[in-house]
């Protein structure tokens, strides 16, 4: 299964995303890297590095960001893993996170996984 | 113009500048930020500085890298990875040398600028670190081309990323955390553009 790993400034925030997207998807292979090593807001070079570690498998491992330093870091970490499957989408996080999850659990690929978080922007809630 | 031992004194120069700027960085972070740039950028060269002693000997390209990687892993926001490959590229240009000349020194600020843009996609007069380095860069260039000594040139590109501070204060942020804010971050200075503005005058300090 493609790995899932859920970046932001707030370790409640990527730990909610992953919570909330477990309910329906509890087999993915997900995790939080949230907020800086002390707990404050702010975005962890060595926490999202270990969380894409965590998850990393032949399938790869996508990882979802909220803004601003969360995707430059990421961005960062990405580089200096040269070889890894390792890609970040660009997608609203809760229902993209939800989305990706869930193509995930089907056993799809990383690209499949990556589109069904793309998609979910499109998606209109009422 | 600089040897690997003066690269070290100007670095822990930068480290004291920040950490007694810290507060107002984070005061000017506040109306348009979210009130951290100080705070972040002060881990950061705290950061570098229990690191120095580790890499004092090497070449200079090698001891602006480290500072970099530092900078990546501690800052916590947008000014971590855009400042951290500011000077992981800057090392990149003079990667090896135990000594540099201006050219040497320009090749060093054209590459941090570089960085900064490859990593923060942002353009000049969007309200970021970038309007205070590019017009710094351009005025230092200009002073080298002209001759002028290295404590010369370096006014000029301080007073010249001041004159970008002033400037910042014109005008809607449109990257960054800032943007968030809209219009309402006219009339506001930009964190970055001040710490870099900070960081030039370290430099410059030195050559007093
Ligand atoms: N895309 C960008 N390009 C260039 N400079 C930028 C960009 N985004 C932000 N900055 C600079 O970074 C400064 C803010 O740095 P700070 O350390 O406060 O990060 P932050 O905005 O809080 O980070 P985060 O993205 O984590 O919220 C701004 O004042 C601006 O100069
Ligand atoms: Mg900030």
């Amino acid at each position: 299964m493609v790995g899932i790993v859920i970046v932001s400034h707030s370790k409640k925030l990527a730990e909610g995303v992953v919570e909330l997207s477990r309910l329906i998807s509890g087999e993915c292979p997900m995790v939080a890297a949230g907020g800086l090593e002390d707990g404050g807001f702010g975005t962890s070079y060595e926490r999202i590095e270990a969380a894409i570690e965590s998850v990393y498998s032949d399938d790869g491992v996508v990882v979802i960001m909220d803004m601003g330093s969360s995707c430059m870091t990421t961005e960062m970490v990405i580089e200096n893993m040269e070889g890894k499957k390792v890609e970040m989408i660009d997608c609203p996080m809760v229902e993209g996170a939800a989305a990706a999850a869930a193509e995930s659990e089907s056993g799809s690929t990383l690209e499949e996984v990556k589109q069904a978080a793309i998609d979910a922007a499109g998606e209109s809630k009422f | 113009m600089t040897d690997n031992k003066k690269v070290v004194e100007i670095i822990k120069v930068m480290a004291e500048i920040i950490h007694e700027n810290a507060q107002f960085l984070t005061d000017l972070d506040a109306p348009i930020g979210d009130n951290d740039h100080g705070i972040n950028m002060d881990r950061g060269f705290q950061k570098v500085l229990e690191d120095l002693p580790g890499v004092e000997n090497s070449d200079i390209g090698a001891i602006l890298k480290k500072t970099g990687m530092d900078l990546v892993s501690t800052v916590g926001g947008s000014s971590g990875p855009l400042y951290g490959t500011a000077f992981m590229k800057a090392g990149a240009a003079v990667a090896g040398k135990n000594e540099i000349d201006a050219d040497d020194f320009i090749d060093i600020m054209d590459a941090a600028v570089g960085g900064v843009q490859l990593r923060g996609k942002a353009e000049k007069g969007e309200k970021t670190m970038l309007d205070a380095m590019i017009p710094a860069v351009e005025a230092i260039k200009k002073g080298v081309d002209a001759g002028k000594t290295p404590a010369e040139f370096l006014a000029d590109g301080v007073e010249a990323a001041k004159e970008g501070v002033e400037y910042t204060k014109t005008i809607i942020a449109t990257k960054g955390r800032a943007s968030y804010v809209g219009e309402r971050s006219i009339g506001h200075q930009d964190p970055g553009a001040t710490s870099f503005t900070l960081l030039l005058e370290s430099i410059a300090a030195l050559y007093n």
